[in-house]
């Protein structure tokens, strides 16, 4: 086991979004956390990645306690996270922003991380020099996975990288996960589309409202008559 | 013309050391959105500590150094004792705001105690020797000489910093998106650290060129130029480093244009007016970013 969640508590002031959320992801899995807005999925993510600072409960990666580290030391674990809107350096470069993705990186490295980077995403080597504020929403998705792969994570956690993309995008974004997982970086991925997360993830975790109500192989969530119902659009559109 | 000319230059003068006092502000701001309401006051010890370098003969270049060196240590330990602990308990920006006016009555009265730098005006001694230039019909002051080229120096090395090294990325980088920052490992506490040392570190020597042209210097010398460069910051866009050159640059000529072609009484208020009305016409300053203010 990779990472371990257990029973965690997350409020913003004094409104408490996680009501005790465990899971766990296994070293080579993509684990999804699906459900609908305010579920409390990026909160999961955030507090993971010490963005934000649990009330109680533990997380654990790699068998070390990481529950209150500040974020900058949980990255150099190891632990890469995409966050939601992508989040990337707008007034900068394209290559400024994978030199951040590097900023802890051996410098030795760098080159070689650089050129994997370009050779999976060949439009950012062809935006190199652009600002990053001028690509499209889809090369800004792929600048933040590029970004984080910079550091080549064991653990990545991405928050809806399909969000505001055409379909044809989404399909190309999730088979680059799907590629990076069978490379061997364990993911742990939030989407709001379900039934895209569900068809490349391994095991699935439903949330509520900061619990989690239901989880288990994708596969079998896929079929289960509640997530159809819930996440799926219905029964009527099942195949 | 040639009157015209010499007072430019005056403006200059007064407006190279506003740019100095003005860049921390704004750099200030840009990473964490606090108006730094101390950093006038750190003027001041930079200015004290300055002299008390000259007048144990210490060289005027090694004695701005040891200002700025103080300085910046002392902007290091204001941002941990009262500004990092509010930060991270999440507090209002309002309490940081008000915190930032405690600092500033505090180094003031402290800095007026016995023990520290007492109450009275002294005389700050001259750095360089007194002499004049005439060039085609302006004079040139050697004050002036210093105080433009210590100035341009010192903001050329500020630029590299900024652009140029690992840690002005990182800056860069924490001004744009601070969550994006620490997700690249960047540690964000140690870059709001460095970014008040050199914010400190520039009014401390912004501190030393005051009294070179008005050498008389006491606890409350930074409250004027502090107001007038943060002033000059909002001008030229808060957040933004060569706004912030700009603004102070403005500023100057304005004050001094205003004394020397309408009335003393009204550089002040002058000053003031422009920037209400190029807040009227672009709130977001000259060279800022518009955009909604993030809280």
């Amino acid at each position: 086991m990779i990472l371990q969640v257990e029973d965690l508590y997350v409020a913003y002031g004094n409104i408490e979004a996680l009501h005790g959320v465990s899971l766990e992801v296994n070293e080579g899995e993509i684990v999804t956390l699906i459900g609908a807005n305010g579920a409390g999925k990026s909160t999961t993510l955030r507090a993971i990645s010490g963005l934000n600072r649990p009330r109680s409960g533990a997380i654990r990666f790699q068998g070390a306690d990481i529950t209150r580290a500040p974020a900058h030391k949980i990255v150099a674990m190891g632990i890469g996270h995409v966050p939601e809107g992508r989040r990337v350096f707008p007034d900068m470069s394209v290559r400024e922003n994978l030199e951040l993705g590097a900023y802890i990186a051996s410098p030795a490295r760098f080159h070689q991380n650089l050129a994997e980077v370009f050779e999976r995403f060949p439009r950012l080597k062809e935006r190199e020099n652009q600002r990053a504020s001028t690509l499209s929403g889809g090369e800004q998705q792929m600048l933040a996975l590029g970004r984080a792969m910079m550091l080549q994570p064991k653990l990545l956690l991405l928050d809806e990288p399909s969000m505001g993309l055409a379909p044809r995008l989404v399909q190309e974004i999730f088979e680059i996960v799907a590629e990076l997982n069978r490379r061997g970086t364990t993911i742990l991925l939030v989407e709001q589309n379900a039934a895209m997360a569900l068809s490349i993830a391994h095991r699935a975790y439903v949330l509520e409202t900061g619990r989690v109500v239901l989880s288990g192989p994708a596969a079998e969530l896929r079929s289960h008559p509640a997530v159809r119902e819930a996440y799926l659009g219905g029964a009527a559109h099942a195949d | 013309m040639g009157q015209l000319l010499e007072q430019v230059v005056n403006g200059l003068q007064l407006g190279f050391v506003y740019a100095l006092i003005a860049v921390g502000y704004t750099m200030v701001y840009g990473i964490i959105k606090l108006i730094n309401f101390a950093h006038g006051d750190v003027i001041m010890v930079g200015a004290f500590v300055t002299f008390f370098g000259l007048v144990r003969g210490i060289p005027w270049p090694v004695a701005i150094l040891i200002g700025m060196i103080v300085c910046a240590v002392l902007g290091v330990v204001i941002e941990r004792l009262a500004y990092r602990p509010l930060r991270e308990k999440g507090a209002p920006r309002i309490a940081a705001l008000i915190t930032a006016i405690g600092v500033s009555l505090f180094l003031e009265n402290f800095a007026s105690l016995r023990i520290a730098f007492g109450p009275d005006f002294r005389q700050f001694p001259a750095m360089v020797t007194r002499a004049q230039w005439n060039i085609f019909g302006v004079t040139i002051s050697s004050i002036q000489v210093l105080i433009v080229s210590i100035t341009i120096l010192l903001v050329l090395i500020l630029q590299v910093v900024v652009y140029r090294t690992k840690i002005g990325k990182a800056m860069r980088a924490v001004s744009m998106d601070m969550d994006a920052a620490r997700l690249m490992g960047i540690n964000v506490n140690m870059v709001i650290a460095f970014t008040f040392a050199i914010g400190s570190a520039l009014a401390a020597a912004a501190g030393a060129l005051w009294a070179a042209a008005y050498p008389q210097i006491w606890p409350y010398m930074g409250i004027m130029p502090g107001l007038k460069a943060f002033t000059a910051a909002v001008l030229g866009g808060i957040g933004s480093i060569p706004g912030a050159l700009l603004g102070a640059v403005l500023m100057g000529q304005a004050e001094v244009l205003t004394a020397a072609y309408l009335t003393t009484d009204f550089k002040d208020a002058v000053a003031f007016a422009m920037l209400i009305l190029v807040l009227l016409i672009r709130p977001a300053g000259l060279l800022g970013k518009a955009g909604p203010e993030k809280v």
